[in-house]
């Protein structure tokens, strides 16, 4: 289902919990990609009003996904658990550091995840790249925020409209923790091939975001 | 990419984070990247957690210190040489490197990093060349400060040399200052000159 309430900038923090309830109201099933805003208010309702209810609803979102995820990259189901629920409780204490503008909440909890796989995983540190300085402008860009929802829904499409063997290298890129050469080992195509089928699967989607 | 997926090496990680650290256009890259794992997140199908996941998870929430993100380190000033996350490995800036000389005036430090590849710092006098060296696997190198020049090109501050199996290269520092690289590796380098490759054991290149 997709929501088409927009929030306005600055939301105050009761029409936010509010929004939140009404959301969750609404649908206590799944939410899709294009329900970001409903991510984002949930987020913004977490580090305002620590806001378990919210929290609630996107632990039932991502949580499952963020599971699959790990035990994808090798994790048993056991080590996968913990994991996810150390990665939901990250969500919890880093909800101020959030920035709708720059990333959607899936990239955000993809980039939570995959640290903690790293950490967990691979038993190594992850080197972060330095943090930009913040603009004059504390609050994010309203304009920013909504050209980003568009291109992440043109994003889920484009991905979805790959061709069934792109699809699946990219997937097995990002979550089977494997090198390109990993990959060739597995799947008995040549080095050669990965690479530009992985090559080509990100060239269609640049494309597509035009 | 596989940075973005979580997929590379330490040592690659370093030489990638600290690139990013100076270069916007990869770092909207990196985001750019990691969108596309956002959105296969988004996708990918759901593997149903345990009964009690929630509780337990904020009981883990409710066990956690209020504020633990105070001690964010103090930001790296606009004139330190090393960005944050090489400054993490090496214990602050240039100053703080703890050399070890290889020869010719050439300084190495080597970075403790996890995994079979190796990282480490290079310092090269101004118009001093590098032993003529190929590759067995990948080699990145990022120049901090100074510049090299090779049969590649001309590497200044944060550009980023990305040699593999097909490169056979003799690195110069350009005349001036001393020319500081990070350079990770997964594999040993081949030097074509007897005595590089004699001392290639002692000096752990």
């Amino acid at each position: 289902m997709s929501m088409d309430i927009v929030i306005e900038d600055g939301a105050v923090p009761e029409r936010t919990a509010e929004y939140v309830a009404t959301v969750m109201a609404s649908s206590s099933e799944s939410y899709g990609p294009k329900d970001n805003d409903a991510f984002v208010a949930m987020v913004a309702a977490i580090r305002d009003n620590k806001d378990r209810r919210a929290f609630a609803a996107l632990f039932r979102h991502f949580a499952p996904r963020v599971k699959a995820f790990l035990m994808k990259s090798g994790a048993n189901e056991g080590l996968a658990e913990e994991c996810t629920q150390e990665v939901m409780a990250t969500l919890w204490t880093k909800a101020h550091m959030f920035d709708p503008s720059r990333a959607s909440v899936s990239t955000w909890v993809f980039t939570i995840a995959r640290n903690r796989k790293i950490d967990a995983l691979r038993r190594m540190k992850r080197p972060e790249p330095e943090d930009l300085p913040w603009g004059p402008e504390a609050e994010p860009d309203q304009a920013d925020a909504m050209s980003l929802k568009q291109e992440s829904e043109k994003l889920a499409e484009a991905i979805a409209d790959l061709p069934e063997k792109q699809r699946e290298l990219i997937q097995a890129a990002y979550f089977g923790d494997l090198s390109h050469a990993q990959i060739a080992e597995a799947t008995g195509l040549p080095l050669g091939t990965i690479k530009s089928r992985i090559r080509l699967a990100l060239e269609r989607l640049r494309h597509a975001m035009g | 990419m596989s940075y973005a997926a979580g997929t590379l090496d330490e040592g690659f990680s370093l030489v990638a984070a600290t690139h990013i650290s100076m270069c916007d256009e990869c770092r909207a890259r990196l985001e750019s990247f990691e969108a596309v794992g956002g959105a296969l997140v988004d996708e990918c199908e759901v593997i149903e957690l345990s009964g009690h996941a929630l509780d337990a998870t904020f009981a883990l929430i409710d066990a956690m210190p209020e504020a633990p993100d105070a001690p964010w380190v103090e930001k790296t000033s606009k004139d330190s040489v090393f960005p944050s996350p090489l400054q993490e490995y090496v214990g602050g800036d240039l100053d703080k490197v703890k050399w070890r000389s290889i020869g010719s005036g050439v300084m190495q430090a080597v970075l403790k990093t996890e995994g079979p590849g190796k990282v480490r710092l290079l310092s090269i006098p101004g118009g001093t060349a590098m032993p003529d060296h190929g590759h067995r696997g990948l080699e990145l190198t990022m120049v901090l400060k100074g510049a090299f020049e090779d049969e590649d090109g001309y590497f200044a501050r944060g550009d980023v040399e990305v040699a593999n199996e097909d490169l056979h290269h003799t690195p110069v520092a350009v005349a001036g200052e001393d020319c500081i690289c990070l350079a990770a590796t997964d594999a040993p380098l081949r030097f074509k000159g007897l005595v590089p490759r004699i001392a290639q054991p002692f000096i752990g290149i």
